[in-house]
C-alpha cells in the first residue's frame, strides 16, 4: 500500500463513515425518545435514493402510492376515533389538512416534468414525500403500543423491515439505480484526487450533525424531546406528549435516512434491499456508544466506515464479517463497565 | 370575599377510580374555589395520591371532573396541563440528567409551544422565591438534594403559570425546617391568589395554611370543613394530630 492507496481508502472510509454517523444518531436518538430500535431506517436510505433515481429517468416514483396509503389509513383512524368519542374541529383540519399535502405533492410528482427541473428542487421533493412517512409509520405501529416492553417494540420494527424491503422491491423493482452527483467538478489535493461528492457528503453530515446538536441542546423544542426520555412521566406532566415525540423524532429519522439516501445514491449503485446492511453499520457505531452517548456513537461510526475501507484492501471478502466482529470486544466491554442504575427519583 | 373567590375553580362528583377490580377511590365529591387553599388529609392508603393521579388523568376515572368552566372525563394528561392543571407529584419526576435551569424551562413548554414569551419573567421570580435554585442553576437535577429538589418540582410546575396547583406531599422526606420553609411558600403563593390543592401527611401543617380541608379515610371522604374547624373538631386531633403535638405546630408557623 503507498500513500495514494491509503488516501483514496481514506476517504471512501470517510464518507461511509460520515453517513454510519448520521445513521448512528438517528438510531440512538430514536432509541432513547421512544425506546424503538428503528431497524427500518435503512428502507428510508434505499428509498430516498431510488426515488430520486427514479426522478432523475423521468420516471414519477410510485413511492406516492405508499405516502397516499397512509395518509389514507392515519386519516381514517384519526375520523374513526372522534366518531367514537367526540368530534373535534380542530382535528378535523389536521385530517384535511394532511389530506391535502399528500394531494398536492402527487400533483406536483405528476405534472412537473421531473427530470428537468434543478436537482435541488428534485431533493427537495424526495425529501416532502418520504419525510412524512416517518411519523405516519409510528402513529400506525408503534403508537398503539408505546407503553410495550422493548422486545414486543422490536419485533414490531423487525416486521417493518421485512415489509418496507417488500414494498421497495415492489415499487421499484429489481434493478439497482445511482443517481448523477451533485456537481461534477473534482478537488485535488496534493496527489489525490478528491471527488466532489465526497465532499458533499462529509460537509452536508457535518451540518446536519451540529444542526442535531444545537436543536438538542439550545431550543427548547430539543430539550423537550430529550426530557422525554429521561423522565416519560415529568415530560407529561409539563405537557409534553410522548406521542408528539414519538412522532417529531420518527419525523427526524426519516429525513435524516432519505437525506443519507440521496447523498450516497451517486456513489454506490443501491438496490431495493441495500438499507438494512448500511443502517446495519450505523448501529454498530451505536453499540459502540452503547446506545447513550451520541459523540462516542459519532465517533464509532466514523471508525466502522474507515475500518470497512482499509478491510476491502486488505481482505476484500471478509470486510462485511470483520466489521459485525467488531461489535463483540466492545459489547464484552460495554457489559463488563456498565452497572444498572435504579432511577427511582 | 369577592366575586372572583366564589367560582368553583375544581369541582368533582361522584369520581370512582379502581386497580383493576379494586376500588381505590368511591364516590369522591371535591370542590375548589378559586384562589383558595384546599387540603386533603389522610392515613396511609386512604388514596391521596390516587385522588390526584386521578383529577391529573394519569389514572382513568369514572365521574365528572370541572374544571374551569370546562368538564373533562378521563382526559388525558397534556390535555389539562394546556387547561393550567399543575402537579408536583409525590416521586418528583424530574429530568434528572438535565440542568435545574433546563428542569425549570421545560416547566414553561406550554407557553412556549402557545407563543408565550413572558416565562423568562416567571423564571426570574421562582430564582427570587428560591434563591437556592438560582445558585445551582448550571447544576444537573439529579445531584441536588431531597429539599432542592423539591423546591425544583414546586418551581418547575409554577413555570406554567397554573391557575391550579396540585402537591403530592411536598414535606415528604424533609427536614422540619425545610418544611416550614416550603409551606411558608405555599401561604406566599396563596396570597399572591394562586389556588392549591394540597395533599398532606402532616396534617397540622396543613391545616394551619388551608382554607378548607377534607379528611380521606379508605377511599372516600369521612369528614370535611374549613381548616381551622377541623384543627379543633376533638375527632381529627384524636386521629391524626394527637394531643402532644407542639413540636408539628412549630413547623407550620
Amino acid at each position: 500500500m503507498n500513500f495514494q492507496i491509503a488516501t483514496l481508502l481514506g476517504q471512501d472510509g470517510l464518507t461511509n463513515g460520515a453517513i454510519y454517523a448520521l445513521l448512528a444518531l438517528s438510531i440512538l436518538l430514536v432509541f432513547t425518545v421512544t425506546r424503538i430500535l428503528l431497524i427500518p431506517l435503512g428502507e428510508f436510505v434505499t428509498f430516498g435514493a431510488l426515488t430520486m433515481a427514479a426522478m432523475q429517468m423521468g420516471k414519477t416514483p410510485k413511492l406516492e402510492w405508499l405516502l397516499l396509503g397512509l395518509v389514507l389509513i392515519d386519516c381514517a383512524l384519526d375520523i374513526y376515533q372522534q366518531i367514537k368519542r367526540h368530534i373535534d374541529r380542530n382535528k378535523m383540519k389536521m385530517v384535511a389538512l394532511k389530506l391535502g399535502y399528500a394531494v398536492i405533492i402527487i400533483a406536483l410528482l405528476n405534472n412537473l416534468s421531473l427530470s428537468e427541473i434543478p436537482m435541488i428542487a428534485q431533493i427537495a421533493l424526495t425529501l416532502c414525500l418520504i419525510v412524512p412517512i416517518g411519523p405516519i409509520i409510528y402513529r400506525l405501529f408503534f403508537q398503539p403500543l408505546a407503553d410495550a416492553p422493548a422486545l414486543v417494540l422490536l419485533i414490531v420494527s423487525i416486521a417493518l423491515h421485512v415489509t418496507m424491503v417488500g414494498v421497495g422491491l415492489l415499487l421499484f423493482g429489481p434493478e439497482g439505480a445511482r443517481t448523477q452527483p451533485f456537481s461534477d467538478t473534482g478537488f485535488r489535493l496534493g496527489a489525490v484526487l478528491l471527488k466532489s461528492q465526497t465532499l458533499w457528503v462529509i460537509l452536508v453530515s457535518i451540518f446536519l450533525i451540529v444542526a442535531l446538536f444545537i436543536a438538542f441542546e439550545r431550543t427548547l423544542y430539543g430539550k423537550a424531546l430529550r426530557a422525554t426520555a429521561v423522565n416519560r412521566m415529568g415530560a407529561r406532566l409539563q405537557g409534553i406528549s410522548p406521542i408528539f415525540a414519538g412522532k417529531a423524532t420518527f419525523a427526524l429519522a426519516a429525513f435524516i435516512g432519505s437525506a443519507s439516501g440521496i447523498l450516497i445514491a451517486p456513489i454506490t449503485t443501491l438496490y431495493y434491499d441495500s438499507g438494512f446492511i448500511i443502517s446495519l453499520k450505523g448501529f454498530v457505531g451505536a453499540i459502540i456508544g452503547g446506545l447513550v452517548s451520541y459523540p462516542i456513537a459519532a465517533i464509532g461510526a466514523v471508525a466502522v466506515g474507515m475500518i470497512e475501507a482499509f478491510s476491502m484492501f486488505w481482505a476484500s471478502n471478509y470486510k462485511e464479517i470483520i466489521v459485525f466482529t467488531l461489535i463483540i470486544p466492545f459489547l464484552i466491554w460495554r457489559s463488563m463497565n456498565s452497572h444498572n442504575v435504579e432511577d427511582d427519583e | 370575599m369577592t366575586q372572583a373567590t366564589e367560582k368553583n375553580l375544581l369541582d368533582i362528583s361522584d369520581l370512582h377510580v379502581a386497580y383493576g377490580k379494586v376500588e381505590a377511590l368511591t364516590g369522591i365529591d371535591l370542590t375548589l374555589k378559586e384562589g383558595n387553599l384546599v387540603t386533603v388529609i389522610g392515613p396511609n392508603g386512604a388514596g391521596k395520591t390516587t385522588l390526584l393521579s386521578a383529577i391529573m388523568g394519569i389514572l382513568p376515572s369514572k365521574g365528572t371532573i370541572h374544571f374551569n368552566g370546562q368538564d373533562f372525563i378521563c382526559p388525558n394528561v397534556e390535555t389539562l396541563v394546556g387547561h393550567g392543571l399543575g402537579l408536583v407529584p409525590e416521586k418528583r419526576e424530574l429530568f434528572s440528567t438535565m440542568s435545574v435551569q433546563d428542569n425549570l424551562l421545560l416547566g414553561a413548554f406550554q407557553r412556549y409551544r402557545r407563543g408565550d414569551k413572558s416565562y423568562d419573567q416567571t423564571l426570574n421570580e421562582i430564582y427570587k422565591l428560591f434563591p437556592r435554585l438560582w445558585e445551582r442553576r448550571q447544576q444537573q437535577a439529579g445531584t441536588l438534594s431531597g429539599g432542592e429538589r423539591q423546591m425544583l418540582a414546586i418551581g418547575r410546575a409554577m413555570m406554567s403559570k397554573p391557575k391550579l396547583l396540585m402537591l403530592d406531599e411536598p414535606s415528604l422526606g424533609l427536614a422540619p425546617l425545610i418544611t416550614r420553609e416550603i409551606f411558608r411558600i405555599f401561604a406566599d403563593l396563596r396570597s399572591q391568589g394562586v389556588s392549591i390543592l394540597l395533599v398532606e401527611q402532616n396534617a397540622r401543617a396543613a391545616l394551619k395554611v388551608a382554607d378548607y380541608a377534607y379528611v380521606l379515610e379508605g377511599g372516600q371522604i369521612a369528614m370535611q370543613g374549613p381548616a381551622a374547624e377541623l384543627a379543633n373538631d376533638p375527632k381529627v386531633i384524636e386521629a391524626y394530630l394527637g394531643l402532644a403535638s407542639k413540636h408539628q405546630e412549630l413547623l407550620s408557623s
